[in-house]
């Protein structure tokens, strides 16, 4: 039996794949968003020197994040994003922004802080309000990335309809994001590929994994078989929920397969347990909360806020996550979790 | 008992669903309906209830011997900019429901009766229609240094007005969260969600205490002021009682107070998950009844 093609489409002349990390803003959830400078030079001086070409930081939220609805910040992440890019030696700076909660003036000033790519996040079925959003990223000249959010909800055919809207708005690649943690294999596949259908030569396609039932590198590595070029983790998974598709996982996996990441396994490895595990307040677990989320399909970066919620109204962190799922909350709606708390500690009179 | 009469420009949705509020209304007559497609549902519905309607635009309506008195301005921002300073010249009061802001923000429950005399009547976002209340209710009790409002609409219901332009949203809600909410500074955030059935409008308000503030005091005047907007809102309601919190890191170090609010529309022409659209034009309804007060001098 023949092996399959791992990669269906190099993303360039030296890489096979070009990985994203995310621990300094996916791994803000599980922060609870309190990075500080330091956290972001250490993180960002062993990636970089690992050989990740792109590493994201801003709040886990996108620009704006910080808030009462999501956490407050510890230290803004304008000054984040500047650290990050006055440390990083070879390593390009993205940022994330939700349209809805982000403007086009933090683009701006992101641009202004140096960074070099701009990410923009909807829900799955919801990208035309991220139109005026691509046009002025790539106005300024930023790379551009599209997030569909929550990816599992839909099927492939409109995530390409979705996909397209964002292409034709100046998406440069179009990421199916599995936000909740949800998909698997084929599932990944038949997304990706029916995005790699729709938009052939004109845009790159990603993905996006979250490990809530612990199909982080498998996905990815479907993704791949599908077209896409481009794939997002965090080192140590330190992201929301059960945390992203660890990335010193995928890239030893990459490396047996013979996808070429440009990022140095044994490197990425170390980075792992010496630098990022330390920043980690706690290891990201596929836990009881974590799987309910994967199963139920709701947001990772609601783990938090549940876990606090359970706490604060003494109620099953378990069952909060549940009826978010059958509420179909979508990302954003953190303050629907503390509604659906008061709902709990109603009924039970 | 003699009404004021109004026009009604623009015959898209929000346009009807405000025909058939104003025309509950004791104290206005609305007369012209105005669109510019011919075949607009809401021109056709405007005549079958005996309205004037003209797919001919503005320029029809200046032209008509008798000129409204107030006129509802249901366009779009770039179209009412364009439009305002004719109504002006002609003598004729507007509420704008576009988000153009060239009037000042009015909210009925919060800052009507000072702004009656302006030309035109700007009402905000229908986020900060639902939300400012009841920010204005706890800055009328104790300082709040920091407001911040999510609100949360059905997919069905935002339009493509909202979704070219999300940031104006985002930052006329904020803006009036300030200048007519009274907090030092305000932020605005929106969700569209599309799960079916379409989930009614829902609005969460954040707002920053004093940590010795009197909690009572802060949620007697927020229940208060929901019971207010009510009254022209008939389907708003709060959820729960406010949420009182201590300070922490992930709050930024400040007390706050969460109040959580569901609107209900009247199924007017929009169904009753559109709140956000049904709090625009109650408020828009709400306002020309108060101006129309005053006109007719009672």
């Amino acid at each position: 039996m023949a092996v399959p093609a791992t990669v269906l489409k190099p993303y360039s002349d030296t890489l096979d794949l070009r990985v994203t990390d995310s621990s300094l803003r996916d791994g803000s959830h599980a922060k609870r968003h309190q990075f500080t400078l330091e956290h972001v030079v250490d993180i960002v001086t062993a990636l970089d020197d690992a050989g990740v070409p792109v590493i994201e930081v801003t709040h886990g939220d996108g620009l704006g994040g910080s808030s009462f609805n999501y956490g407050f910040s510890h230290t803004p992440e304008l000054d984040l994003i500047r650290a990050a890019v006055k440390t990083a030696k070879r390593a390009k700076i993205a940022f994330l922004m939700l349209p809805g909660l982000g403007t086009k003036d933090d683009i701006r000033a992101a641009q202004d802080a140096g960074g070099q790519i701009c990410r923009i996040a909807t829900h799955c079925t919801e990208a035309d309000v991220s139109r005026q959003h691509f046009g002025l990223a790539r106005e300024l000249g930023l790379e551009t990335v599209g997030f569909l959010m929550m990816s599992h909800s839909t099927t492939p055919e409109e995530l390409a309809r979705q996909g397209r809207i964002m292409v034709d708005a100046g998406c440069q690649c179009v990421y199916v994001v599995d936000s909740a943690g949800a998909l698997i294999m084929e599932q990944t596949y038949d997304r990706v590929a029916a995005l790699v259908a729709e938009l052939g030569d004109e845009a790159q396609v990603g993905f996006h994994g979250h490990e809530n039932l612990g199909m982080g590198i498998a996905n990815s590595v479907y993704a791949a078989r599908a077209g896409a070029q481009q794939i997002d983790g965090s080192t140590r998974r330190f992201g929301a929920g059960a945390g992203n598709t660890p990335v010193e996982g995928f890239v030893a996996v990459c490396s047996k397969l013979g996808v070429t990441t440009g990022i140095d396994v044994r490197k990425i490895i170390d980075a792992a347990e010496d630098v990022v595990r330390p920043v980690m307040d706690d290891e990201c677990l596929l836990d009881r909360l974590s799987l309910t989320m994967g199963y139920a399909g709701v947001y990772s970066s609601f783990l938090k806020h549940a876990d606090r919620l359970s706490k604060r109204y003494d109620v099953s962190g378990a069952e909060l996550l549940i009826r978010a799922g059958e509420r179909k909350l979508v990302g954003g709606q953190e303050d629907q979790l503390i509604d659906i708390a008061l709902e709990i500690v109603a009924e039970r009179g | 008992m003699p009404k004021v009469s109004a026009a009604i420009v623009g015959s898209g949705n929000i346009g009807t669903d405000l025909l058939y509020k104003l025309q509950r209304s004791d104290l206005i007559e609305p007369r012209w309906m105005i669109g510019v497609d011919p075949d607009s549902e809401g021109l056709k519905r405007a005549k079958d209830l005996g309205l004037e309607a003209s797919h001919e635009g503005v320029d029809w309506l200046l032209a008509q011997p008798e000129k409204p008195d107030l006129l509802f301005e249901a366009t779009s921002a770039y179209v009412y900019r364009a439009n305002a300073p004719r109504y002006k010249e002609a003598g004729i009061k507007a509420i704008d429901l576009t988000p153009a802001a060239l009037g000042p923000y009015v909210v009925p429950a919060a800052n009507m009766d000072a702004n009656l005399e302006a030309d035109d009547i700007n009402l905000v976002t229908c986020g900060g229609q639902a939300t400012i209340p009841i920010v204005h209710a706890i800055t009328s009790v104790v300082t709040v240094k920091y407001a911040e409002i999510v609100a949360s609409v059905s997919s069905k219901s935002a339009g493509p007005g909202t979704r070219d332009n999300i940031d104006e949203f985002t930052r006329t809600t904020s803006k009036g969260i300030e200048v007519v909410g009274g907090a030092e500074r305000g932020k605005a955030i929106i969700i569209l969600n599309p799960a079916e059935p379409p989930p009614l409008m829902r609005n969460t308000v954040f707002c920053s205490i004093p940590e010795d503030a009197d909690r009572d005091a802060i949620a007697a005047s927020i229940t208060k002021r929901v019971d207010e907007v009510a009254q022209y809102v008939p389907g708003y309601r709060m959820r729960g009682a406010p949420q009182f919190d201590d300070p922490s890191d992930v709050m930024g170090g400040m007390a706050r107070v969460a109040v959580f609010l569901e609107v209900e529309g009247a199924g007017d022409f929009f169904p009753p998950y559109a709140g956000n659209l049904d709090i625009m034009t109650a408020a828009a309804a709400r306002v020309g009844d108060a101006l129309a007060a005053v006109r007719l001098g009672a």
